[in-house]
């Protein structure tokens, strides 16, 4: 962890999103600080060589690098980081966030369930090493409304679906909190493991505050303002040039939820399938015992096949547990993920739509006054940092749907690798017993 | 004793199974399976000359009928069974047509199965009836029905009697005929479920099929994970193809099963001819007993028991003493006749436990050695199933790690 020394006043400076993105709504990058921006930061060299900037637009107006506020940026460490630019678990982690134990509570209005939210942290942003609060789903949701609200740029992780079937689905069942949990955990995981949602102040106060209630009504004031900052409804107006790479990635969404919503429906099939296999494979092995009962000497062969079904049902049973808990929840997890994609597309869209408004009224009044009007260009600005935090995460985004998925997939295999594994372990074990007794004359 | 089962002199195939149309009884049309029945001398391929074989065809029918001739003729053998004449137990993809090709196929190894079983039996191979049946194709059934074979058929009727009857049974033989109920009873079931497993297993496999096309559609929209998606998505086709075979062959354990359900049938209708057996020596013991009785009552004068004949005998008055030393003759005659009966019958239920027993001492050992290598075989498909499924999954994992 680097954040000692001379790097400690780099990221605080960096993620403007922390602490000050209350006061510098609607988003950090606005122009309003466009002008201090670039010269309070270029003296740091990390600024100049982070990837953002090879890899992007390098015109961005205000120049704060989004992407490098990672605060591990001295200068020493920078080559590391060019390295590592590819892999994704290479950035510097000095935030984590884990959920656990999860306890119901029964209160004569409802019952929920809260869960052990617990930080570990090296940043100099918190005053402690270590915290541990309780949150229940609610404080999670909250959580991401702020997080939208507050980083309207970014793509913001998804959380697990908030409403379930009643009746369907036991909200109190272990297996029901056991999943919940998971998904909540993975969500933290993925915003503390980002550059700049891992800054945010309703994020930390998440983390820390002893009564998050008494926070949340207090931002309730503040923030009724600045929320309509991000209200342009740009209802039926046709962009004129909306950036080639987010119309692809519009259609991608589309085509990927689609892809995986097809791999969950066939998941939960075969997941049915296995199950209803699993209920005749244990009528199955039983009739094997039946049989050696009336039998003398094939008594032990047909224990022996009955015994090793009964392996291969537990095995089975293992394979279908490990399915639905393990594979189901990053797919739903990947298919809420796409839609918090397409949001930010709106409203990315949005925000150019408001732009190319303004561009063309001026156009009509160019005669009158020549210079481009202020607003304008703060519009410009705007729709310019925009794009870029949007990449940049698209780009993260990409690279860890990627690796879950490979990871994810090659799970599936090991899972059916050792399913078939423990079968053949069985099946093999019972050769000799069959074998085993030298056959009369 | 297996020397000289006529399965070491000659050998025997079915070898062919062809659609056949004709008229049956009624003058009416009908569409049946003949099966082509190859025999070839043993000695002749030995001595390096390979004699075409001899060949006749023969319906499913005559089996029936060959076989209920062996019955009738061995009710002391446990006689082959005949395969299943319609499909049992199958799983759904199999037909259950009786002129499914696959079922006819099934059958034609049954049958030759039956036939080679026969052959190799120690005594029914030695059958003249079985021997033309393989080597005589017209006048087979004039000379099978010339044996009047079907006279000396029980009658059910009198089998059902003997049933509920029987005073002292031997226990040997109930204990096999309650053997042979839990025998059949365990392995329907067993079949039963066994067809069903074969079903959801079939579904599990196919549906892993649509991850072969979804992977497939996917990879179009992605970049880097694109290759490894589409070569995965072949390993899942693969996969849920692979589940044919070994369902087909699983259904060749479910044949070799079934044989012994109908074994079961075989075991039971030796033991029916045992009982039989029993309450006709029951009866003729019965017999013999009540005509001493009688004689006594005739020499002595007393009625020991009310019977008619007593009654008649007061109301009516004495017989004169001739009439009455004429009954009492012809009753000893009878008695006589009923003592010589008893003892041949008493001779032959015992030559009959005696060879039965054998016969079903053997049948347990054949039993056991089939049934263990069924077992065997069961094992080794799953075996190969376990290794496909590694294999299919694990090139999947290679395509998946690329990604």
């Amino acid at each position: 962890m680097s954040t000692g020394g001379s790097g400690l006043g780099t990221p605080r400076a960096l993620p403007s999103s922390g602490p000050r993105a209350l006061r510098d709504m609607p988003h950090p990058l606005a122009p309003s600080s466009s002008e201090e921006g670039p010269a309070e930061l270029t003296p740091s060299p990390d600024l100049l060589l982070p990837r953002s900037f090879a890899e992007k637009d390098l015109s961005l107006p205000n120049g704060t690098p989004v992407d490098t506020s990672s605060p591990a940026s001295s200068s020493s460490s920078l080559l590391n980081r060019l390295q590592l630019d590819d892999d994704f678990d290479g950035e510097t982690r000095d935030l984590f966030v884990t959920v656990d134990d999860p306890k119901k509570h029964i209160c004569t209005m409802e019952t929920y369930i809260t869960y052990r939210v617990t930080t570990k942290t090296t940043r100099a942003e918190f005053d402690l090493p270590e915290y541990s609060v309780r949150r229940r789903y609610q404080d999670f949701d909250w959580l991401r409304n702020k997080l939208e609200e507050s980083q309207p740029t970014h793509l913001i992780p998804p959380l697990p679906e908030k409403f379930v079937m009643k009746g369907v689905v036991d909200r109190f069942s272990e297996e029901f909190v056991e999943t919940r949990r998971k998904a909540l955990d993975k969500f933290l995981k993925r915003i503390s493991d980002h550059p700049v949602l891992s800054f945010n102040e309703h994020f930390s106060v998440f983390l820390t505050a002893k009564d998050l209630n008494a926070y949340k009504r207090q931002g309730m004031a503040l923030l009724s303002k600045m929320g309509e900052s991000v209200k342009y409804v740009t209802g039926g107006y046709k962009l004129r040039s909306r950036p080639l790479e987010f119309a692809a990635v519009g259609e991608y969404l589309e085509t990927f939820a689609l892809k995986l919503g097809t791999i969950d429906r066939i998941a939960q099939r075969i997941i049915k399938e296995e199950l209803e296999y699993l209920v005749e494979l244990r009528e199955y092995g039983p009739v094997y015992s039946t049989w050696g009962g009336l039998e003398v000497e094939l008594a032990e062969p047909l224990e022996g096949v009955s015994a090793c079904i009964g392996n291969c049902c537990t095995a089975l049973e293992e394979l279908s547990d490990d399915m639905t808990e393990d594979f189901l929840p990053v797919l739903r997890e990947y298919i809420l993920y796409s839609e918090s994609m397409k949001n930010v597309l709106k409203k990315r869209d949005q925000v150019q739509a408001e732009y190319e408004a303004k561009l063309e009224t001026i156009a009509l009044k160019k005669e009158e006054r020549p210079k481009v009007p202020a607003d304008v260009e703060k519009c410009q600005d705007r729709v310019e940092c925009f794009n870029a935090d949007l990449k940049a995460d698209m780009e993260r985004w990409q690279n860890s749907k990627r690796q879950d998925f490979r990871q994810l997939l090659m799970g599936m295999a090991d899972k059916n690798i050792q399913y078939y594994e423990k079968c053949l372990t069985a099946w093999e074990s019972i050769i000799p017993l069959l074998q085993d007794k030298p056959e009369t004359k | 004793m297996m020397e000289d089962c006529l399965s070491k002199k000659i050998e025997i195939s079915v070898s062919e199974a062809e659609k056949r149309t004709g008229r049956n009884a009624m003058n009416m049309q009908e569409t049946y399976t003949a099966y082509l029945i190859e025999t070839r001398a043993v000695e002749s391929q030995t001595e390096g000359q390979c004699s075409p074989p001899d060949s006749l065809w023969r319906r499913y029918s005559e089996f029936e009928l060959l076989r209920n001739y062996l019955l009738v003729n061995y009710p002391h053998i446990v006689v082959p069974p005949l395969p299943e004449k319609r499909a049992e137990f199958v799983w759904h993809k199999l037909s259950a047509d009786n002129m499914d090709p696959d079922f006819v196929e099934r059958r034609r190894i049954g049958l030759e199965n039956f036939l080679i079983r026969v052959a190799s039996h120690p005594i029914i191979c030695q059958d003249k009836i079985f021997y033309s049946f393989l080597t005589q194709e017209g006048g087979w059934k004039e000379m099978v029905n010339e044996t009047g074979f079907q006279l000396k058929a029980d009658s059910r009727l009198k089998a059902l009697n003997a049933t509920f009857r029987v005073k002292s049974p031997d226990k040997r033989f109930t204990d096999l005929k309650h053997y042979s109920d839990e025998l059949q009873s365990v392995i329907s079931h067993l079949l039963r479920v066994r067809a069903r497993v074969a079903d959801r297993l079939y579904g599990v496999y196919k549906v892993h099929g649509n991850y072969g096309r979804v992977f497939s559609e996917w990879s179009a929209i992605e970049k880097e994970m694109g290759d490894g998606l589409q070569s995965a998505g072949h390993h899942m086709d693969v996969y849920a193809a692979s589940i044919d075979d070994i369902l087909e062959e699983e259904e060749h354990y479910a044949d070799q099963l079934k044989e012994y359900l109908f074994y079961a049938e075989a075991l039971r209708a030796v033991c029916r001819k045992h009982e039989l057996m029993q309450y006709d020596l029951e009866m003729a013991a019965q017999d013999l007993t009540s005509k001493k009785q009688q004689c006594e009552e005739l020499a002595t004068g007393t009625v020991r028991t009310f019977s008619l004949k007593g009654m008649t005998s007061k109301l009516f008055g004495q017989e004169t003493p001739e009439q009455r030393e004429g009954k009492i003759k012809v009753l000893e005659e009878q008695i006589h006749e009923g003592e010589e009966q008893l003892k041949s019958k008493n001779t032959e239920g015992r030559e009959f436990v005696e060879s039965a027993w054998a016969d079903i001492e053997r049948f347990k050992e054949q039993k056991n050695r089939d049934l263990k290598e069924a077992l065997i075989n069961y094992a080794v498909m799953q075996i190969s199933m376990c290794k496909k499924g590694i294999q299919v999954w694990t090139n999947a994992k290679e395509c998946f790690s690329k990604m």
